[in-house]
């Protein structure tokens, strides 16, 4: 298997006036699990959107780099196609646009030099659809449109199988699951990581990670990686809560 | 409607490539001088060898044409000067049946706009024609045996006077607007179809209409009568070379949809961005009859037109299905018009509109529902999307319900692109260009895939490459 690196290297970013994030660095290697935990409002998202590329993110300082590759210039399409998949926390809808159409549209345009058979794909995604416990209807339906924020979640995770990225990046996939739709995504996401997938999965419960034991967790507080550990500081944190950053030790570090 | 994925309209798209940019070199077999006057209508009908009744129509028309004024409630129409057109343009002497009696030249631009071959692959029957008449009519001997009519209106008026003479004018009359009282008085070509008790076509019609010159008018007349459980679909396309001058476009569309027959009516113009065009489109409904209007308006410079339904019996529906490209330096006024005139009739208007580089796009409608029309029904939807800070778009709507246990809803919408929506898409791999694409596209789709796909086709299309432009300022 080929190894890739996604680093995220001492990572500064302002959103309007305002710096959310302060300095952060990951670094993600094929077939890893990265568990971002971290409380409301401090900036997982933001580094999702940073990621993805969006221009209302300004990055002040810092790189993110696939390889030796810098994204710095790279469109959002473009860090696409360089193996980049994000699901997003609030996933849009776009109406009349059917699924299956923007999918396959997307599929060309990240895997260019396959030919997409048709018919095949479609089987491929109403077989995904009743994997992810999802109506096969919504093949022909308006991206997202009018679907519950579980079913966006799935569908998220859907689309991450399908487009076969090399890093991914979770923005809590795991808010507005049930529990038999978390176990589902759980697995999936462990497939992705079969493949070879490296992940990062943004969440603020552990919840999801006793489903799928990640290889890294992260702590980020106030823009800041408080502490980075093994799989097992998920638990820690659990138990902690994330005060424990706010007026301890930890927080003294980084302030 | 079928649905294809992107790779089969690509495909289709390939075979369909189709340049409307072209002119034909014809030497007419005859044509009346410019400007408009009484002597040029009588010319006009003696040229035709038409019955009395029909010349007094015109003659009544134009004497209402010179004593309305010019609108100018919308569009800005100053540069049109009824002195400097030519009304009357004959580009040939004989009529066709076959396309192998159509001259050379001519049967050469339909082929190009793939006329012919549309026909072959999904018509029931087809009318060609240019500038001022029909070249071509031929319907398919299957349903000439049921009892149907299509052929080119003046044909109509030589071959079956007593049905025209009885329908000609009582949906439209001249006195309706100024463009309809000129249609009436100098109308030539259009399209004739008559759908005897109980016949259900099952492929539809099409009439083709192709301008050709600059300071041209083109005022053809089309009258559909579906008998009591008929039904039928009429398809209309039309284009025109481009030249700097304008030309006039002005047709009149008269639809009888007798009881519980269905006529369903869609209109593709893809007209030149010299083209000023004004048709006034009516359909008389009867109880338990229904009349549907798709409309997409690709090109033209100006265009007003506002389809409408009279819902003359009990139960009677009808629905109105607009799309409208307000691209460049254009005003598309669109609309419908309905008028609730029995008990438990129900209407449905969906009009969608995207305004572009400096494009207009009104809506304007006409809702009424009269006393009496007890329990009736009707909704009105008109969705703008505007692509940039120099275009437009306005909704006039109008509703009167004068019924008290009628019911009615409004709903509209102005908006833009969402750029989180253009981000979701290009963070899937999708260029910027395409993204917005699939997103008009999509606000499109409504109404979209209830048009055929030869004709959908140039939609995707048009705004593939529109959004190119704007991909390229960002
Ligand atoms: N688009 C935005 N405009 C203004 N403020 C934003 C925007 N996105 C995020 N923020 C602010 O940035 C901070 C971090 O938000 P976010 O990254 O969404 O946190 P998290 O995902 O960890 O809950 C919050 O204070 C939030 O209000
Ligand atoms: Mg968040």
């Amino acid at each position: 298997m080929i190894s890739n690196v996604f680093s995220i290297k001492d990572l500064r970013v302002s959103v309007g006036e305002k710096e959310i994030l302060k300095g952060v660095t990951i670094t993600v290697k094929s077939g890893e699990i990265h568990a971002l935990m971290g409380p409301n409002g401090t900036g997982k998202s933001t580094l999702a959107h940073t990621i993805v590329g969006s221009l209302r993110y300004k990055v002040n300082s810092g790189e993110l780099l696939i390889n030796d590759v810098n994204l710095k210039d790279l469109q959002v399409y473009e860090r696409a196609r360089a193996g980049l998949f994000v699901a997003f926390q609030e996933p849009v809808s776009v109406q009349g646009l059917r699924f299956i159409n923007y999918l396959r549209t997307a599929y060309s345009s990240l895997h260019p030099n396959e030919k997409l058979e048709y018919k095949k794909f479609v089987e491929e995604v109403k077989e995904l659809l009743t994997y992810f416990g999802l109506d096969s209807s919504f093949i022909e339906r308006g991206l997202n449109d009018g679907l519950s924020g579980g079913e966006k979640k799935r569908m998220e995770a859907l689309q991450m199988l399908i487009l076969k990225p090399k890093f991914i990046i979770l923005d809590e996939i795991d808010s507005g699951l049930d529990v038999d739709a978390l176990r589902v995504v759980s697995k999936a996401i462990a497939k992705a990581k079969e493949n070879g997938a490296g992940i990062i999965i943004i969440t603020h419960y552990q919840r999801i990670l006793d489903y799928i034991k990640p290889d890294f967790v992260h702590v980020l507080i106030n823009g800041k990686i408080a502490e980075s550990g093994n799989g097992d500081l998920a638990k820690l944190i659990e138990e902690r809560g994330y005060e424990y950053y706010k007026g301890g030790e930890a927080s003294a570090k980084i302030e | 409607m079928q649905r294809l994925n992107e790779d089969e309209i690509d495909e289709v798209r390939k075979q369909n490539e189709i340049k409307y940019d072209f002119t034909t070199n014809v030497k007419p077999a005859y044509q009346v001088q410019k400007g408009l006057s009484r002597s040029v209508v009588e010319e006009m009908s003696r040229e035709k060898k038409e019955p009395d009744w029909m010349r007094n129509i015109r003659l009544k028309a134009l004497d209402i044409f010179l004593s309305k004024p010019v609108p100018t409630w919308g569009p800005d129409l100053s540069e049109l000067n009824f002195d400097e057109l030519t009304y009357y343009i004959k580009p040939e002497d004989r009529k066709a049946n076959s396309w192998e009696e159509v001259p050379k030249e001519i049967k050469d631009t339909f082929d190009k706009l793939g006329v012919p071959e549309m026909e072959k692959k999904y018509l029931a029957g087809s009318v060609a024609q240019l500038q001022s008449e029909g070249v071509y009519s031929r319907l398919k001997k299957q349903w000439e045996d049921k009892g149907v009519v299509f052929m080119d209106m003046d044909s109509a008026v030589q071959k079956h006077p007593d049905i025209v003479r009885e329908h000609f004018g009582r949906v439209v009359p001249p006195s309706d607007n100024k463009f309809a009282a000129l249609n009436t008085a100098v109308w030539s070509g259009g399209s004739f179809l008559y759908v005897p008790r109980g016949v259900h076509l099952d492929l539809p019609v099409q009439a083709y209409f192709r301008m050709n010159g600059a300071l041209e008018g083109q005022f053809e007349r089309t009258l559909i009568i579906a008998e009591p459980g008929a039904s039928v679909h009429y398809l209309e396309g039309c284009t025109a070379p481009t030249y700097s001058q304008y030309s006039l476009h002005a047709a009149i569309v008269e639809v009888y949809v007798k009881s519980g027959g269905k006529v369903r009516y869609t209109s593709i113009q893809n007209w030149s961005d010299n083209i000023i065009n004004g048709p006034t489109k009516r359909s008389w409904v009867e109880e338990n009859a229904r009349m549907e209007w798709v409309q997409g308006s690709l090109g033209s410079k100006i265009t007003m037109t506002y389809p409408s339904s009279i819902l003359r019996g009990e139960y009677a529906t009808t629905s109105n299905l607009n799309l409208a490209l307000g691209i460049g330096p254009v005003w598309k006024d669109n609309g419908a018009k309905v008028v609730h005139a029995a008990p438990n009739t129900s209407s449905k208007v969906v009009a969608k509109s995207i305004s572009g580089r400096g494009g207009m796009s009104v809506y304007r409608g006409q809702l009424r529902i009269n006393p009496g029309a007890y329990n009736s029904k009707a909704s009105v939807q008109c969705d703008a999307l505007i692509l940039d800070d120099i275009s437009k778009s306005n909704t006039y709507p109008h509703n009167e319900i004068l019924e008290e246990s009628a019911s009615f809803s409004h709903e509209a919408s102005v908006g833009k692109i969402s750029e989180d929506q253009v981000d979701y898409l290009m963070s899937r791999g999708i260029r910027e260009e395409d993204a917005r694409s699939l997103i008009v596209l999509g606000f499109l789709d409504d109404v979209l895939k209830e048009i055929p796909l030869e004709y959908s086709i140039e939609f995707n299309k048009l705004v593939k490459l529109e959004m190119n432009k704007y991909g390229a300022v960002g």
